[in-house]
């Protein structure tokens, strides 16, 4: 039992580092300047439900989006000789080597009115198209960080499915389709769902991607957020209280998808 | 009987290696054929060409006289029990079963009856929402053989079904499956390095080694009349010695001329004489043809296992009666007990 001492460290950070944070979050939440009680700021965060409503749903479809892509690539990523998973897997990984900000300018320089795309448009003689400050680039640009959340989760969930599985199914008479429909996909699950979590949760609470490709007219919980703390609109209860309802909100989704995700592996 | 299974000519390389070296092999209808041999001897690669998990590099797989090459697994009418199980963890036992039936889209109703019939075909009746992890291995291993005979393919292929399993439950399977296999009148193809697995279950054994297919036959023949040093080395046993054939019915071996029943051989061609253990009989030392001193004496339950230190050969002895260790014992054998076989080169 010795080695409970050993994980005290752990337990101080976590309590400094994690808890402590968060009561104050909730104690600033709760209280106006002079450090009274008041629900005044908690009730103040239903004015910004069409902020709350857009960032569920940008996020939602950049999951779904990332889910689709991911899953292909993911598979045949598993379905690859051992030697040439490890140069596929370091390639998916190499974007998130660079640093976000700059792979955000990237899309920026590439989707701007004067941008990339826009200028090959002029080119070729179209007319150019409004592609940033749209909710489609903030969607874009979710995906494009993201998806290696999803691939990663996906990919080692399908690498430990036992090949000799796959191959009963083809031997009770299924074809690669209904193989996938009917033992992989099932088997996958453990993988969706976390992917689906290391996707979502970040992107529902991002700030720069909705204001480097969103424009001022696609703003999100994660701007609004930090609005209240280095803005214009200084309020740091105000800031707490997003905070708190937003950490609840995801709570609360997260506990939803994972009645849909096997826990022992049994889904009937 | 007709062919339902019939390979020519198959060769199969992996990286410009030679796995299996021309097979030539035909199943009948109603048959269980045992695949024996040591691990790495292309039983194994044999029973996936059978199943179509591997295409033959060149050589040709025919099922019912129509050649099926490149039919896809899934398009054949043969199912597979997968050396370790390979049950869908993701589903309970009854939904195992009723995989196949439900990708041929059965109708329910239908679906209901037969998994009912197999249930109570591999005694796991009350077990249909069981989770297949929290199954015991001898259960694991009747829903993989209920889930594939629930589609009532014309050949089950069994791939070392019961490696995993401990001897006493082993026993019970081989029995089991072998009335399952003449209560359905099915053709089984079975997979196994255990020799007493293939000769307790099968009507026909083919015992393969390096690729090549050595012997086939009934147990009984592959027993007795083993065609050559391998075959006889694995199937039980044995003792092989060098000799030499004079003429017909005469064989030298240890420096001695003994009578046998074996013709054919040209004269003075050097062979391998093959003697079963349980073959030697122990006889008083004086006047014996052969004498040695007793090595050792292992108790295996039946009987004791000899080894005896003749002049040019151990000889292992399995005979009911112990020797004590260092005495000098004489051995004698019957002419119809000495088993004369060519020398083959090892392939």
């Amino acid at each position: 039992m010795k080695l409970k001492y050993f994980s005290a460290p752990y337990l101080v950070w976590m309590v400094i580092f994690i808890v402590v944070p968060l009561l104050m979050v909730a104690y600033f939440a709760f209280t106006n300047d002079g450090g009274g009680f008041t629900i005044k700021h908690i009730s103040a965060v239903g004015q910004y439900t069409n902020i709350f409503v857009r960032s569920i749903w940008l996020s939602l479809i950049a999951t779904a989006i990332c889910l689709v892509v991911a899953y292909p690539i993911a598979y045949i990523l598993s379905r690859m000789e051992k030697h040439r998973q490890g140069t596929m897997l370091m390639l998916v990984m190499l974007p998130m080597w660079m640093n976000f900000l700059l792979r955000t300018y990237a899309w920026m320089a590439i989707l701007g009115n004067n941008g990339i795309i826009n200028h090959l448009l002029t080119v070729i003689g179209a007319q150019p198209v409004k592609l940033i400050n749209t909710s489609g680039a903030v969607v874009l640009g979710m995906v494009y960080n993201y998806l290696p959340f999803m691939i990663l989760p996906l990919y080692s969930v399908m690498e430990k499915i036992d090949k000799s599985v796959i191959e009963a199914a083809s031997d009770l008479g299924c074809n690669s389709f209904s193989t996938i429909f009917r033992v992989i996909f099932p088997l996958s699950l453990p993988g969706v769902t976390s992917g689906i979590t290391m996707v979502f949760v970040p992107a529902i609470s991002t700030f720069i991607i909705s204001r480097m490709l969103g424009g001022g007219s696609n703003l999100l919980i994660g701007d609004l957020i930090e609005m209240q703390f280095l803005g214009n609109s200084y309020n740091p209860h105000l800031g707490a209280a997003i905070s708190l309802v937003l950490m609840a909100l995801i709570l609360v989704i997260m506990t939803v998808m994972n009645q849909f995700s096997p826990d022992d592996q049994v889904l009937m | 009987m007709d062919n339902v299974v019939e390979l020519k000519d198959i060769v199969v390389e992996f990286d410009g290696e030679r796995v299996l070296k021309n097979i030539s092999l035909d199943i009948k209808d109603k048959e269980f054929v045992t695949f024996l041999g040591p691990s790495g001897c292309g039983k194994t690669t044999t029973l996936r060409i059978i199943a179509g998990f591997l295409n033959p590099t060149s050589g040709d797989v025919l099922f019912e006289g129509k050649r099926i090459n490149d039919l896809p697994p899934h398009k054949r009418n043969v199912n597979t029990v997968f050396q370790r199980y390979a049950l869908f963890p993701h589903l309970n036992v009854y939904e195992n079963i009723a995989f196949g039936l439900r990708v041929q889209k059965v109708p329910e109703k239908e679906i209901l009856k037969r998994v009912g019939e197999m249930l109570e075909l591999v005694n796991l009746m009350g077990f249909e929402k069981r989770a297949v992890d929290r199954l015991s291995g001898g259960q694991q291993q009747r829903v993989a053989i209920a889930r594939a005979l629930v589609n009532r393919p014309k050949v089950l292929l069994l791939d070392e079904p019961l490696g995993a399993l401990d001897l006493k439950l082993r026993k019970e399977m081989q029995t089991e499956l072998r009335k399952i296999q003449q209560a359905l009148e099915l053709t089984f193809v079975y997979v196994t390095h255990d020799q007493e697995e293939a000769l307790t279950m099968s009507d026909t054994v083919v015992v393969m080694n390096g690729g090549h297919i050595q012997q086939i036959g009934s147990p009984i023949d592959i027993y007795n009349e083993p065609t050559n040093a391998f075959v006889a080395d694995f199937i039980g046993e044995s003792n092989i010695i060098n000799g030499c054939m004079p003429k017909d019915c005469v064989v030298e071996f240890t420096g001695k001329r003994f009578e046998c029943v074996d013709k054919g051989f040209s004269p003075d061609e050097t062979v391998d004489v093959v003697i079963r253990p349980e073959d030697v009989k122990v006889i008083p030392a004086e006047n014996a043809k052969l004498t040695g001193i007793v090595e050792s004496v292992v108790f295996k339950g039946v009987h004791y296992e000899m080894i005896v230190d003749g002049v040019d050969h151990k000889w292992m002895i399995h005979s009911t009666k112990a020797e004590p260790v260092g005495s000098m014992i004489g051995m004698c054998f019957d002419p119809y007990d000495i088993h004369i076989m060519k020398k083959t080169k090892e392939a």
